[in-house]
């Protein structure tokens, strides 16, 4: 059950490009990534597009499918109709490589600015004792396989560059929830997440939720409980009281 | 000719998978300089793709494990082909390269009592896998990710400098190994991105490249597996080992086409599905091997007490070893009794709750329910043989993964000998960790112990670039995809998981064929970003990897693990001793025979002589 679909494809480099219209054989089963797959094998064949594991696990080929930013191997063709047109464009919030290929270098500069795990100084390995009801709220978090759309959807930095420097965005905040609700991890990271990583810029509007390929619930499980954390923190009037008089900083 | 961008270091890691970045975190903390070079992006190497679970013999869910046991069952899995060094070495580290990924901030399943939890998986003998559900690799990729990270931010706290004494070129690839004299001396290749070249200045070189499941056409390895690190080596002068064992994981995914051969991971059955035919008959209790009887249950109701009793009964046969799995799903299908897209039926909805699968499970189900439109809790999947991993790899040293090659290290999916003919699940992401660790160790070491720092000589950079651009120079030549195409399914068709002589012969012939036609290919566009001229360079290693599969193939006449001849079906015991080694030869491949190193003493004694008499020869056992 093959059809010839219609494709318009982003193409261009950091100087500037534009959409390109092709027509492309479809057959029953298939993923906006084979479609893109048979473009290069028989029409494009310097077509630039990242890509691995072609099942949803690398988080490789983040791009933006009719506006909506998704993994293209785990889109489907059969969710649109044959006559529609299928708009398929780079990732917006990053800047442009190649073709649907962009440079995703300031996600790798955020994950080095986030503090890495602390573990008690006396425990040895093999040591650590956890229970599973403890460790599932940082392994939600850790299922995620990084593919930024969330980073890319976040409209912190999709609409205001200048937010870059002080945003490390819904990824990086929830490597920050996921290392304080580590069972183990001996590191204060409240004060970090408003600081230095920009967690009161976040106003909950749940974009980066709606777009995890993972559907891991970034805003309710990670981004809110920090936030009300910092909340208890920095604004209850008992602690702020308490800190004034112990002079802890 | 623009600028040559030129950098020095200690230690090369090719590739950034679990051996590669465990080799990369211990050529560092010696103190060495250190650069990871990866074809994709940090963190999104193979290993990410990695299911079950790590083997490591903690004992956390049954205290009667121990290295010994787990040695025993990696033997059994390879058939007794497996350097027994390696698989003591690594049924010994194990328990402590896993417990170290804790202390790297890796989350594991818990036992009730607080500890790693452990689950069954085929062939071995006790639960035995560490896993987070069933997306283990992701777990080990990122934590080894983080680990590079942290060890990063020590520099930065020291020096001032991220990358000081650790860097990572993502998106890279290499093309080409350096030597001085017989050592070597660097490495040669291009940033994906823009298409420039890199020259790197570095006495030790570590291969951790993974696997080469892209020359098959099912498969259920990504693009990056094109054999690299097993070509790069062989043209740097070193041996492959094994290379005629393949590994058909039993289960991947048959349908829709497009996700033909995506792996649906072993823990399905682990935790309790089973393999049905048409008939909806459980098929695998009539594919028991004679070596395996007294282990595997030859009846459901056994079977299937095993779960909660493992001590009063046997295991279930569709926890054999994966060779066997794979080649009676084969039969099944060949004999009319497959699922409707040429599979068989692989069933947990009425083994488990769905809550329960949709816990243990949960990247299946979602992969069902997305690309396939099956609802795991509820319906079966089907499944059938996928090409996964490759046994045969650069011929190393146990101890330090040192090849012959003074200066070349290999870990992981890209060394052989480990694993003999056939790899148990579970022990590849301990493979990993146990010799990154030794291999970046071994490197360390070298660099220490050498005298003087080898140089490179000027020319091979003109040559290793005139390579590279050969294909944007010609014209009218075919497309590299046509070429891949061709590859794949002479590969699958003509050397895959059962085997005749007169199939391999012709697919060496097509081999011959194709390597000429590569000669000659057009690629077109420019340097930057283009996936035509990656993959015409890439080609080339695949096409000098599969001649080596097909010509052991064809060499060796028995059947053993990952390699089974329908002219030669049977196990053959003096075949055990003997290692297919595989060297470059112009610019081909040549195999030559090689007596196997006999096993240690003590290491026989952990077995039965009544099994050893299944495998070993009478005078071996004299």
């Amino acid at each position: 059950m093959s059809y010839q679909g219609k494709f318009r494809v982003w193409r261009g480099d950091d100087s500037g490009g534009g959409l390109e219209d092709f027509t492309v054989e479809v057959n029953e089963g298939e993923v906006v990534l084979d479609i893109i797959h048979r473009l290069q094998a028989t029409q494009t064949p310097d077509l630039a597009v990242r890509w691995n594991c072609k099942a949803g696990k690398c988080g490789s080929c983040s791009a933006e499918i009719n506006g909506r930013p998704r993994l293209l191997c785990m889109t489907r063709m059969s969710i649109f109709e044959e006559s529609e047109t299928i708009t398929v464009t780079p990732m917006r919030t990053f800047p442009i490589i190649r073709d649907l290929v962009t440079d995703v270098s300031f996600n790798y500069t955020k994950a080095r600015e986030v503090p890495s795990f602390t573990p008690p100084k006396d425990l040895a390995p093999g040591e650590y004792r956890m229970q599973q009801v403890d460790v599932e709220r940082s392994q939600e978090f850790r299922k995620c396989i990084e593919c930024f759309l969330c980073q890319n959807t976040c409209h912190v930095v999709r609409d205001h560059e200048e937010n870059k420097e002080a945003f490390s965005g819904p990824r990086f905040l929830m490597r920050v929830a996921e290392l304080e609700m580590h069972p183990l991890d001996t590191a204060d990271r409240v004060d970090q997440a408003q600081d230095d990583h920009g967690l009161g810029l976040c106003n909950i509007t749940k974009c980066c939720s709606e777009v995890c390929p993972e559907h891991i619930h970034i805003t309710d499980n990670a981004l809110i409980p920090m936030k009300e954390r910092v909340a208890d923190r920095k604004y209850d009037p008992i602690v702020w009281l308490g800190n004034k008089l112990f002079k802890r900083s | 000719m623009p600028e040559l961008e030129r950098h020095s270091f200690d230690v090369l890691v090719i590739g950034a998978g679990g051996a590669g970045l465990r080799a990369a975190i211990e050529a560092r903390e010696h103190g060495l300089r250190t650069a990871v070079l990866c074809k994709s992006l940090f963190g999104k190497a193979h290993t990410v793709m990695a299911e079950g679970g790590i083997a490591a013999a903690m004992g956390n869910a049954n205290e009667s494990d121990n290295w010994q046991v787990h040695f025993r069952d990696t033997m059994r899995g390879g058939k007794f082909l497996n350097n027994w060094r390696m698989a003591e070495l690594h049924a010994q580290e194990a328990p402590q390269r896993v417990w170290e990924l804790e202390t790297y901030g890796a989350l594991f399943d818990r036992t009730k009592d607080g500890r790693i939890s452990q689950r069954n998986f085929g062939g071995h003998e006790y639960p035995r896998l560490a896993h987070v559900g069933d997306r283990t690799g992701l777990e080990l990729i990122r934590t080894l990710q983080q680990k590079i990270v942290s060890l990063q931010q020590d520099d930065f706290k020291e020096f001032g400098d991220y990358e000081e004494r650790l860097r990572v070129f993502q998106e890279f690839t290499v093309t080409e190994l350096v030597k001085d004299g017989d050592r070597i001396s660097g490495a040669f290749g291009y940033w994906r991105e823009s298409g420039r070249f890199v020259l790197f200045e570095a006495p030790a070189v570590i291969l951790a490249t993974g696997g080469i499941g892209k020359s098959f056409k099912v498969t259920s390895n990504s693009w990056e597996y094109t054999g690299d690190g097993h070509a790069l080596a062989m043209r740097a002068g070193a041996s492959l080992i094994n290379m005629e064992f393949i590994q058909f994981h039993p289960t991947g995914m048959v349908w829709p086409p497009s996700v033909k051969g995506i792996l649906v991971t072993e823990s399905v059955r682990g935790d309790g599905g089973v393999l049905r035919n048409s008939d909806g008959k459980r098929f695998m209790f009539d594919y028991i091997p004679e070596v395996f009887k007294d282990k595997y249950a030859d009846n459901e109701e056994e079977a299937d007490r095993w779960y909660t009793d493992q001590a009063n009964n046997r295991r279930p046969p569709e926890l054999l070893p994966r060779d066997e799995v794979a080649r009676a799903i084969n039969s099944e299908v060949k004999a009319g009794r497959g699922s409707p897209h040429g599979g068989v039926f692989l069933d947990v909805s009425t083994r488990l709750p769905a809550e329960e699968i949709r816990r243990r499970l949960p990247s299946m189900h979602h992969q069902f329910k997305e690309l396939a439109d099956v609802d795991i809790t509820a319906q079966p999947m089907e499944v059938g043989p996928t090409c996964h991993y490759v046994m045969g790899g650069v011929e190393v040293e146990p101890d330090t993964g040192s090849s012959s090659v003074p200066g070349l290290f290999a870990a992981g999916e890209v060394s052989g000998g480990m694993h003999g003919s056939n790899r148990l699940g579970g022990n590849s992401l301990s493979d990993l960790l146990v010799f990154g660790r030794r291999a970046g160790a071994g490197a360390a070491e070298y660099v220490r112990a050498m005298a003087e720092r080898p140089v490179v000589a000027e020319d091979i950079v003109t040559e290793a670039r005139a390579t590279a651009l050969k294909p944007f120079q010609q014209e009218g030549g075919e497309n590299p995809y046509t070429l891949h195409m061709e590859l794949q399914q002479s590969m699958n068709d003509l050397v895959g998981i059962i085997r005749k002589a007169g199939e391999m012969e012709e697919a060496l012939q097509r081999l011959e064929k194709l390597k000429e036609r590569a000669q000659a290919l057009t690629v077109e566009g420019h340097q930057q970003f283009n996936p035509g001229w990656h993959l015409a360079l890439d080609l080339r290693n695949m096409l000098l990897v599969s001649e080596c599969v097909a010509k052991a193939a064809l060499l060796r006449t028995e059947s053993r693990g990952g390699h089974t001849r329908d002219d030669h079906p049977s196990m053959d015991a003096e075949w055990r001793r003997k290692l297919l080694v595989c060297k470059a030869d112009g610019d081909g491949a040549q195999v030559t025979e090689k007596p196997q190193i006999p096993i240690r003493h003590d290491l026989l004694d952990l077995f039965d002589r009544s099994e050893l008499e299944k495998y070993l020869t009478a005078e071996e056992l004299a």
